[in-house]
């Protein structure tokens, strides 16, 4: 006889097995529809490779794992995809998720598939390949996969103990215990591969006491083996990994650490069976076996299911009543959840259902004041003081909380199940616990972001000051010029070199502005940062003027730029600079003079109206600041007009911008700008039109409405 | 000199009294050089509890100006990001009460959001980008905008500089993986303090 | 079809702080009966008015402080409390100390911090000690027990009339054991048994059976799991040891037993009724047994060395002082926790 330890805590509550465990397993069949959640594990979820209305077999692979930890979705049996679409999960929260729904032919028609019959000479990597191909996860409850726990490489020394864990200690669930009980030799044989894969120095099979015609069973395929079946008294929660852990070896899991670091790896016994069933038989995760207990079914018992089942399936032909149901438990009654709705699917991790009914599991009666009894702590497996963490999780006080170790909580519930007063300390621990986490991502994320903001500050600042430098530098550069045109009167190369030198001194700014980590745009050059400040200071001069000034400062820059470029463009010429340059100011005196237009229509529309007018399609920085403001400008004055008129000016407004964009696009045509313009303002009017279209159309809608 | 001093009452206790201040002066003095705390450590302080959204919402240009305007006694329930539980944290820190958050700088939003560019509608004006306060907007002018999320604090400046309103703010969705239990709710009759059950009659009423 | 979603565990224990009340007044019963039997009815009628008076109380604070009456008047926390501090007074108490008290635990010690469950102080403690500082006369005039002297005990009819209509009926009073010991300043511990035939076999007639009457209760609940053994165990064994080392076999000025601290006074009672009391008292069991074992020092302490006979009161509310402190100190190790290690301190008081 081993010696075996005990742990802290822990509870008796009533076991209510023996309902389930009348009857063999029994197959449950084929629904008529599966629906396959891609995520029935923990990790990323499974990305989806087929496509609607794709034949499947029974066994091939529909969704294969994104990232390290994630494992494949199988089709259950063989049918067609008929959706890959959110629906409703088992999850507490009711939410819906992505899944894949397989009509099934019922003809259930394997995919081609073999096992590693001789994976006794199988090296670890193939074997690892294929227990992670065949999609096993955890099946206990948490959904671990199975392959990465296996894979892990322990930090301190290796592994010494193999763990299987069948001591399934909630209260209902049957379903290891009728799995030890029929199909101990599968158990056994998935063991022995585990084994292999963990090269352990002992194995022990944990089981609790009250499952006698288990161990019975698992005793006799373990003879002649190295693996010990271990029996330890029934207690609430043995069943948790780290209590059965200490109940076997002695050793605690360090807190925040996994089993690997004391040497020990822990796997559930349905695991083990899906190990065995993936190496020798090839066959993927696509069934598990659950039970289906409670008072509001008429025959409780275990059923072999397929994945994607929806549960009401299950309890139809457990003989189940709708009436007497008032709550629908995934799991047991110390751990499970609530599921919304009994069509969700059972997936990897669904030991049991539990459809209780109001007499058997009553409604939670109102909490009332803890007394500090102590109860809880005395029940806690932990070792922690719940009711500390109760108050300290009603305070926010989530220093204290993590203080007092909230996070080796294991949720187990016994807390609760002790405590006089009702409180549902559970749902304090676990709401705290996401509080705590998401405080600590804000707290990240904040201090990421004053670095960011601080850094921006900084470039700001420095290209502020480069830009002054080179301000400066111009002008004197500009002077020297000047001084050398008056005294050699002809200097033909030094305006080019000076060009040359400009344009590297940019070329070098704008490299070193680039440099700097977190600048985000592609190519932020000088003018473009230029132009911002220019804007930026005109707009802080024009902030307190009319609309109408601001156009006309508009045009009065525009003539000005105007000016300055057909002045540069001259001097070029005369001084013979080289064709591109030349061609370029061209190009641009081009583009300055429809804006010019443009401007001088506004100032003389404003100069009648003294209104905003609609915005043209804006391009450069200065028109388009004029846009928002007009559009500001717009919006103030449409606040107080009815639907209708909105709607009405909002119609005027569109007609207006396509208007002006085919008036922009013809004449870009006609003086044959760039297939790029083009091409952009034809898609810019493409868009305009729909948008019409629907003002249009609502402006109908509302006057229609007013007729009615 | 015993003597003397006993035959000095008053000098004596005068004596005593200045050297009792002077032993005292010099320790007081050596403590606040030894013990000298560097910097504005409160600012430092303030500025790690406010979100560092940089979104001016409490009419200061940043988190680190609000941090100062705190420090000089600005009242701690102007940042709407930091919510209930950032005034709380500033209320420990300052040891003073919690105040309820001032509506006219904005309401706590309920999930955390993020800015969203509609790219069709995007014409490329850098003006978003200048407006962001920690460069998390990617673009260059005249090619199309978007926002690295994972940067985006939520502040919603982008949102008001865009000329074809092509931002939105997007709140993150809800999912399997970032939903949770909520506390247990506190407003049932057995739980609830005699001053909350006034404060809700009164609010009936 | 509307499915209840609730967190879980969803099956709860039988276990209800109503259920936890009863048993303790249940718990009581055996004790109660010595008292009646030894010192007449008087026990009863101040529990049947003190509890009548606690009831009051509770419904008026929790009216005035806007609670679900029902809910909270069923918990029986009230008549704990009532029922405790009626057995701690006097037999035969007059009716206004009763009243006095009880009301102050109830409103002042319990609701005025935040009703059952926030109260730093035992409030029934809180009242014993408020009526022995305002009322000492009233609160050391304990009846003489049956059989002392060949006194009979007054009958139910008198009793009623001593509490509601004091000195109605002729009662006879006598010094306890304990107030005898600590007066004593000549004799030696036989001759002043020999004295005073109130010191009974071991530690007062009386006082020693119903004091091994409220062990029994105690030790029932401790069998019904309602507390821990640690804070009454740890009392004890503090006093006892106290006890034995400052007892000088009989001399003059002697200290008394072991068994006569165990027996005489408010020690059974105090350990198995009143350190027990979860709400006031540490929470860890490590907690519990610093928490009982301070007690017994201090209540040998000041029944030897202080003014007043009995001390369990006194020490009670003292370590009631001391109990965050405690349990500050004596957190327990967290599963995966090396001893004292990661278990920071930060962020506690």
């Amino acid at each position: 006889m081993r010696k075996i330890w005990d742990f802290h805590g822990g509870i008796h509550p009533p076991e209510n097995k023996h309902q389930s465990l009348t009857q063999p397993i029994r197959r449950a069949g084929i629904p008529a529809e599966l629906v396959l959640p891609l995520n029935q594990h923990i990790g990323a979820p499974a990305e989806p490779i087929v496509e609607i209305g794709q034949k499947v077999l029974k066994g091939e692979c529909v969704a294969r794992p994104a990232g390290f930890i994630s494992v494949p979705v199988h089709a259950p049996t063989s049918g067609t995809v008929t959706a890959v679409e959110e629906r409703q999960v088992a999850h507490p929260s009711g939410l819906a998720t992505e899944c894949i729904v397989i009509t099934s032919d019922l003809e259930d028609r394997w995919v081609e598939h073999a096992g590693i019959p001789d994976w006794t000479s199988a090296d670890k990597a193939t074997l690892l390949a294929c227990i992670r191909d065949a999609g096993i996860a955890g099946m206990g409850g948490a959904g671990f996969p199975t392959a990465v726990k296996l894979g892990v490489n322990p930090r301190g020394g290796s592994i010494d103990t193999l763990v299987l864990n069948g001591t399934e200690c909630e209260p209902y669930i049957t379903a290891d215990h009728v799995l030890m009980r029929e199909r101990a030799e599968e158990v056994v044989a998935g063991t022995r591969i585990l084994q292999k894969l963990v090269e352990p120095k002992e194995t022990l099979l944990g089981v609790e006491d009250n499952k006698p015609d288990a161990i019975e069973a698992l005793r006799r395929a373990c003879e002649g083996t190295d693996m010990d079946v271990v029996v330890f008294p029934t207690k609430y929660p043995s069943g948790g990994e780290k209590q059965l852990i200490e109940i076997l070896t002695g050793r605690q899991v360090p807190s925040g650490g996994l089993p690997a670091d004391i040497g020990v790896v822990c796997q559930n016994m349905g695991t083990a069976v899906a190990v065995y069933r993936a190496v020798v038989h090839g066959e993927p995760l696509i069934s598990r076996i659950t039970t289906v207990t409670g008072e509001a079914v008429a025959q409780p018992g275990n059923f072999d299911v397929l994945l994607g089942t929806p549960m009401s399936f299950l309890l139809e032909l457990s003989g189940f009543s709708a009436d007497r149901l008032q709550r629908l438990v995934m799991g047991g009654p110390m751990m499970g959840f609530t599921i919304p709705d009994a069509a969700v699917p059972v997936v990897k991790t669904t030991n049991c259902i539990l459809a209780p009914t109001e007499k058997e599991l009553p409604p939670p009666p109102p909490a009332q004041p803890c007394i500090r009894c102590g109860l809880c702590a005395e029940a806690c497996p932990a070792s922690l003081l719940p009711q500390q963490l109760y108050w300290f999780s009603r305070g926010k006080e989530y220093e204290k909380l993590e203080a007092h170790n909230l996070f080796d909580c294991i949720e187990c519930g016994a807390c609760s199940y002790a405590c006089p007063s009702n409180i549902p300390l559970v749902q304090y621990y676990r709401a705290s616990k996401a509080e705590v986490t998401q405080l600590k991502r804000d707290q990240a994320k904040s201090e990421h972001s004053k670095t960011r903001f601080e850094a921006r500050q900084e470039r700001l600042q420095r290209e502020a000051e480069e830009k002054e430098a080179q301000r400066r530098a111009r002008k004197e550069a500009a002077e020297a010029r000047a001084r050398q045109a008056a005294e050699a009167g002809s200097a033909e190369q030094d305006p080019i070199q000076a060009a040359i030198e400009r344009a590297q001194a940019k070329k070098a700014a704008a490299q070193e502005g680039e440099e700097t980590p977190q600048r985000p745009a592609v190519a932020q050059l000088d003018p473009a940062q230029l132009a911002i400040e220019r804007a930026k200071a005109a707009r802080a001069v024009s902030a307190d003027q009319s609309p109408a000034e601001k156009a006309r400062a508009n045009l009065e820059r525009l003539q000005e730029r105007l000016a300055k470029s057909e002045a540069k463009l001259t001097a070029s010429r005369e001084q013979g600079a080289e064709a591109t340059i030349i061609d370029a100011l061209e190009a641009a005196i081009e583009k300055l003079r429809p804006k010019l237009e443009v401007a001088q229509q506004e100032v003389d529309a404003l100069g009648d109206e003294a209104q905003p007018k609609p915005a043209p399609a804006a391009e450069e920085k200065d028109a388009a600041q004029l846009a928002i403001e007009r559009a500001q400008a717009a919006r103030a004055a449409t606040a107080d007009q009815s639907p209708g008129e909105k709607a009405q000016a909002n119609l005027e407004r569109l007609r207006q911008r396509l208007a002006k964009s085919e008036a922009k696009l013809a004449a870009s045509r006609e003086e044959g700008a760039d297939d790029s313009i083009i091409d952009a303002l034809e898609a810019a009017i493409e868009k305009l039109r729909p948008k019409l279209e629907a003002a249009q159309r609502e402006v109908e809608e509302l006057k229609a409405g007013q007729e009615a | 000199m015993y003597e003397w001093i006993a035959q000095q009452p008053f000098l004596a206790a005068l004596i005593a009294l200045v050297m009792l201040g002077a032993v005292f002066g010099a320790l007081l003095g050596f403590a606040s050089e030894k013990f000298k705390v560097e910097g504005n450590s409160v600012v430092e302080d303030i500025n790690a509890i406010l979100p560092q959204t940089q979104c001016g919402q409490c009419g200061y240009p940043g988190c680190r100006p609000y941090a100062e305007a705190i420090a000089e006694g600005e009242a701690i329930n102007r940042c709407p990001p930091g919510g209930e539980a950032g005034i709380a944290q500033l209320a420990d820190l300052l040891d003073v009460e919690p105040i309820p958050l001032d509506e006219a700088h904005g309401e706590e939003a309920a999930l955390p959001s993020v800015a969203f560019i509609h790219e069709e509608d995007c014409i490329g004006c850098t003006k978003c980008i200048q407006a962001c306060p920690v460069d998390a907007i990617l673009g260059a002018a005249k090619q199309m905008h978007t926002v690295i999320t994972s940067e985006c604090t939520g502040c919603d400046l982008c949102v008001d500089p865009c000329p074809v309103d092509c931002i939105e703010m997007v709140s993150e969705e809800l999912t399997l993986a970032s939903w949770h239990w909520d506390l247990p709710s506190r407003d049932d009759s057995a739980t609830i303090i005699a001053t909350d059950r006034i404060a809700t009659d009164r609010d009936a009423a | 079809m509307a499915l209840m979603r609730v967190t879980s565990p969803h099956a709860h224990g039988p276990l209800s702080t109503a259920r936890v009340m009863q048993t303790v007044l249940l718990a009581c019963i055996p004790g109660v009966a010595a008292l009646t039997w030894f010192f007449g009815y008087g026990t009863l009628v101040n529990i049947a008015w003190a509890c009548l008076v606690g009831l009051a109380s509770e419904a008026i604070a929790l009216k005035l402080r806007r609670r679900p009456m029902g809910m909270y008047l069923k918990d029986y926390s009230a008549l704990v409390t009532a029922t405790l501090l009626a057995i701690a007074m006097p037999a035969y108490a007059p009716w206004w100390l009763i009243l006095v008290g009880v009301s102050f635990s109830i409103i002042i010690a319990k609701h005025l911090y935040g009703g059952l469950g926030y109260n730093p102080f035992n409030p029934a403690m809180v009242g014993y000690v408020v009526l022995l500082i305002s009322f000492p006369v009233e609160m050391t005039s304990w009846a003489a027990p049956r059989g002392v002297n060949a006194i009979e005990v007054p009958g139910l009819l008198d009793a009623v009339k001593l509490c509601f209509v004091p000195g109605s009926v002729d009662a006879v009073t006598m010094a306890t054991p304990l107030d005898l010991l600590k007066q004593n300043k000549t004799l030696a511990v036989d001759a002043l048994w020999q004295q005073n035939p109130q010191f009974g076999r071991w530690a007062g007639v009386g006082w020693e059976w119903a004091s091994l009457g409220f062990l029994a209760g105690g030790l029932w609940m401790l069998y019904r799991r309602i507390y821990t053994w640690h804070a009454p165990v740890a009392m004890l064994a503090s006093l006892t040891l106290m006890a034995a080392l400052f007892d000088d076999g009989g001399a003059a000025r002697s200290t008394g037993s072991p068994l006569f601290h165990l027996l005489s006074g408010g020690t059974m009672f105090g350990a198995f009724f009143i350190i027990t009391d979860p709400v006031s008292s540490a929470v860890s069991n490590l907690g519990r047994l610093v928490f009982g074992a301070l007690i017994g020092v201090l209540v040998f302490l000041i029944r030897s060395f202080g003014n007043y006979p009995d001390a369990v009161a006194f020490a009670v509310l003292i370590m009631n002082f001391a109990a965050p402190f405690i349990d500050y100190y004596t957190q327990p190790r967290t599963y995966g926790h090396r001893q004292g290690g990661t278990a920071s301190r930060k962020g506690a008081p």
